[in-house]
C-alpha cells in the first residue's frame, strides 16, 4: 500500500517536470525564431547605413543596393487598398450575422465565412491571376498589365475578411442586450439602435479586429507575389490621373524574402532579414495595439 | 436627440405630420441601410461560390482519369498527376503534427495545470509565465513566411538539413506550435475547477486527476486545435517554398526534398502557366479543407454537447 502511494507520487512529481520542459523547449523555440531573425539582419545592419536601407527605393542585390523602401510603399498601400475594400464588407456581414439576419441566413453565412478563411492563399492568388488579373486588364490605360496593387487589393479584401469579420461579430455579440432594449424603447429603429447604441459598444472591438485585419494584410506572401506583378519600382500613377497608381505593379516585403532567400549571396541573406525584422517589428506593434485594445474592452 | 421640437408651441397637426415624415425617414434610412448589409453578405457568399466554383469548373478539365494516382511529369504543361505531392502533403502533417503536438499539449497542460499555482509562490514562474503567454500571442500573428526564413536559416543551412521533409516540417511545427498551446490552454480553461478538486478530493495526485479527468473532458477542444494545424500545414505555402525544396520525386526519406500540393499549385501557375492542372490540385486541396472544415464543426459539436452534459 505504502509503495503503491509512493509511486504515484513519484510519477506525479515526474510528469510535473517532463511538462515543465515541454513548456520550456516551445517557450525557448518561440523566442529562438525572433532571436534568430535579429541576430542574422546583424551583418546587413552593420555594413549597409540605415538611411540607405530605409529611405532609398533601389533593390538591386547583385550591385548591393539594398533600399527597401519601395517594398514598404508597396506592401502599406496593399495593405489600405485591401482595408478600403474589406473593411466595409466585412463590418457589412459582421453586423448582418449578429444583428440582422434570421438564424437560418446566419447558419449559411458563418460557415461561408469560416470556409473562406480556410481556403488556401494559392486558391486566391490562382484565382486572381486567372480571373481578376484579365478583368484588370480590360482597363485601357498604357502600362495597364493586370498585375498590381489594385488586383491585389481585391484578392487581398477577400483574404482579410473572415479575420475581420469573426472578430467584429463577436465583439457586436458582446453588447448586453439590454442597451439595445434601452434603446428601441426609446422609440429609436433597429438600425439608430444598431448606429448609435451598438457600434459604439463594440467599437474597441471593431478596431481591434480592423487590426488584426492589417496584420493579416501585411503578412500575406505567396497570393501577393501570384497577382501583385513583384517589380521593385516606387508606384506611381500611369498617366495623369493619380488614380491609375492603383493598376502599378508592386512588391511587397513578404514577397522579396520568399522570392530571394533560396539564392541569395551573404549580405543580401542578411538584408532580407533586416526586410524580416522589418515585419516582424510592424507586426508586433500591430497585435499589440489590437490586443491591449481588446483586453482593455474586457475590462 | 437631433430632433428637438417644442411640445407646447407645436400644434398636434404639425406634430403629427413631422412625426410621420420623420418615422418615413428613418423606416427608409433603416431598410436602405439593411440592404447595405445584406448586400455585403451575398457578396461573400457570391466571392466564396465563385472562387470554389471557378477552381472546380476550371479543375474538372484538368482532372484526367489517374490524376490522382500518377506521379507529376514535370514537363512544361504540367503533365501527369498530383500522386507524388499527395505523399508528401501527407508525410509532412504527419511529421509537424508529430512534432508540434506533444510540445504544445504538454506546454498547454503545464501553463494551466501546474504554472498558475506555482505562480503564487514565486515571482520567478509568475514572470515566466508571463513571458510565455507574450511570446505565444506575438507568434501566433506572426506573418509564416517569418517562420519560413528563421526555418531556411536554422534547418536547411546552419543544421544541414538541406531543403528537405526534416527541415519543412521543424518549421511547420514551429508555425502550429503557437496554435496548439492556445487551443490546448482555452480547452483545459473552459474546465469548472470543481472537476479537479472532486477527483483531487478523491484523492487522486494531480498527475491523476489530469490525466483521468481533465484530459478527457478537454479532448474535443484540444483535437479542434490539432485539427485546425492539419489545415493549416495543408493550405501553408510560404513556409514550405523556402524550406521543402520543391521536388515532385517521391520522397523517399526524412531528408527527401518534396513538393506539397499547395505548393504544386503554386509551381504550376508560376513556373508553368498550366493552370487546368493547377486549378485540378486546388480541387483536392479545397475538398480536403472542407472535410477538414467540417471535422472541426463536429468536434466543437460534441465540445457543446459535452459541456453541456
Amino acid at each position: 500500500m505504502k509503495t503503491m502511494r509512493q509511486e504515484r507520487f513519484i510519477v506525479d512529481r515526474g510528469i510535473k517536470y517532463i511538462l515543465l520542459v515541454f513548456a520550456l523547449i516551445s517557450i525557448i523555440v518561440l523566442f529562438l525564431i525572433g532571436l534568430f531573425i535579429f541576430r542574422q539582419s546583424l551583418p546587413a545592419l552593420k555594413t549597409i547605413p540605415l538611411s540607405d536601407i530605409f529611405l532609398k527605393t533601389e533593390w538591386r542585390p547583385t550591385m548591393d543596393r539594398f533600399g527597401i523602401l519601395a517594398m514598404i510603399v508597396g506592401s502599406v498601400m496593399v495593405t489600405i487598398g485591401s482595408l478600403l475594400l474589406g473593411v466595409p464588407l466585412a463590418i457589412g456581414c459582421a453586423i448582418l450575422l449578429a444583428e440582422v439576419a434570421p438564424r437560418p441566413v446566419q447558419e449559411i453565412v458563418r460557415p461561408a465565412v469560416q470556409l473562406l478563411g480556410g481556403i488556401p492563399s494559392v486558391i486566391f492568388g490562382l484565382f486572381g491571376m486567372v480571373v481578376l488579373v484579365p478583368l484588370v486588364r480590360q482597363i485601357k490605360i498604357a502600362g495597364n498589365t493586370g498585375f498590381g496593387l489594385l488586383s491585389a487589393s481585391i484578392v487581398l479584401a477577400i483574404m482579410i475578411l473572415p479575420t475581420i469579420t469573426t472578430i467584429a461579430e463577436d465583439a457586436i455579440r458582446a453588447v448586453p442586450q439590454s442597451f439595445r432594449n434601452g434603446s428601441l424603447a426609446l422609440g429609436a429603429t433597429k438600425w439608430q439602435t444598431i448606429t448609435q447604441v451598438v457600434l459604439p459598444s463594440a467599437r474597441s472591438g471593431i478596431v481591434a479586429a480592423i487590426i488584426l485585419g492589417v496584420g493579416r494584410a501585411l503578412g500575406e506572401t505567396m497570393a501577393m507575389i501570384m497577382v501583385i506583378g513583384n517589380s521593385v519600382i516606387m508606384p506611381k500613377p500611369l498617366n495623369g490621373n493619380p488614380f491609375t497608381i492603383w493598376l502599378r505593379q508592386a512588391r511587397t516585403l513578404t514577397g522579396s524574402i520568399a522570392t530571394e532567400i533560396n539564392y541569395a549571396a551573404p549580405t543580401h541573406e542578411s538584408m532580407l532579414f533586416v526586410i524580416g525584422v522589418v515585419l516582424f517589428i510592424l507586426i508586433m506593434i500591430v497585435n499589440v495595439i489590437a490586443r491591449s485594445i481588446i483586453r482593455s474592452s474586457k475590462h | 436627440m437631433e430632433n428637438h421640437i417644442d411640445l407646447k408651441t407645436e400644434s398636434s397637426a404639425d406634430l403629427k405630420v413631422f412625426r410621420s415624415n420623420n418615422l418615413k425617414l428613418r423606416r427608409f434610412t433603416q431598410n436602405f441601410a439593411y440592404s447595405l448589409v445584406w448586400l455585403a453578405g451575398l457578396i461573400t457568399v457570391l466571392s466564396l461560390l465563385v472562387v470554389i466554383g471557378y477552381v472546380f469548373m476550371r479543375g474538372m478539365r484538368g482532372f484526367e482519369p489517374g490524376f490522382l494516382t500518377t506521379p507529376p511529369a514535370g514537363g512544361l504543361s504540367g503533365e501527369g498527376g498530383i500522386s507524388t505531392t499527395i505523399v508528401s502533403t501527407v508525410y509532412l502533417v504527419l511529421m509537424t503534427i508529430t512534432i508540434a503536438t506533444p510540445l504544445g499539449i504538454g506546454a498547454g497542460i503545464y501553463l494551466v495545470e501546474y504554472a498558475g499555482e506555482q505562480s503564487l509562490g514565486s515571482k520567478t514562474v509568475a514572470a515566466l509565465v508571463q513571458v510565455a503567454h507574450f511570446g505565444v500571442e506575438t507568434l501566433a500573428g506572426i506573418p509564416s513566411i517569418i517562420f519560413g526564413l528563421f526555418g531556411y536559416a536554422l534547418f536547411v543551412t546552419t543544421l544541414k538539413f538541406g531543403f528537405s521533409l526534416l527541415s519543412a516540417s521543424l518549421a511547420g511545427a514551429c508555425l502550429v506550435l503557437p496554435t496548439v498551446i492556445r487551443t490546448t490552454e482555452e480547452a483545459l480553461l473552459a474546465i469548472p475547477t470543481g472537476l479537479r478538486e472532486g477527483s483531487m478530493a478523491l484523492g487522486a495526485t494531480k498527475w491523476q486527476t489530469i490525466k483521468n479527468v481533465v484530459l478527457p473532458t478537454a479532448a474535443p477542444g484540444i483535437i479542434t486545435g490539432i485539427i485546425l494545424s492539419v489545415g493549416r500545414i495543408m493550405s501553408e505555402t510560404a513556409v514550405f517554398f523556402v524550406t521543402l525544396g520543391g521536388s515532385f520525386n517521391m520522397p523517399t526519406s526524412v531528408f527527401s526534398s518534396g513538393r506539397t500540393m499547395a505548393l504544386h499549385l503554386y509551381y504550376l501557375a508560376m513556373d508553368t502557366r498550366a493552370f487546368d492542372k493547377a486549378m485540378a490540385t486546388g480541387v483536392v486541396l479545397i475538398s480536403s479543407i472542407i472535410v477538414i472544415n467540417l471535422l472541426i464543426n463536429i468536434v466543437s459539436r460534441k465540445l457543446r454537447v459535452g459541456v453541456r452534459d
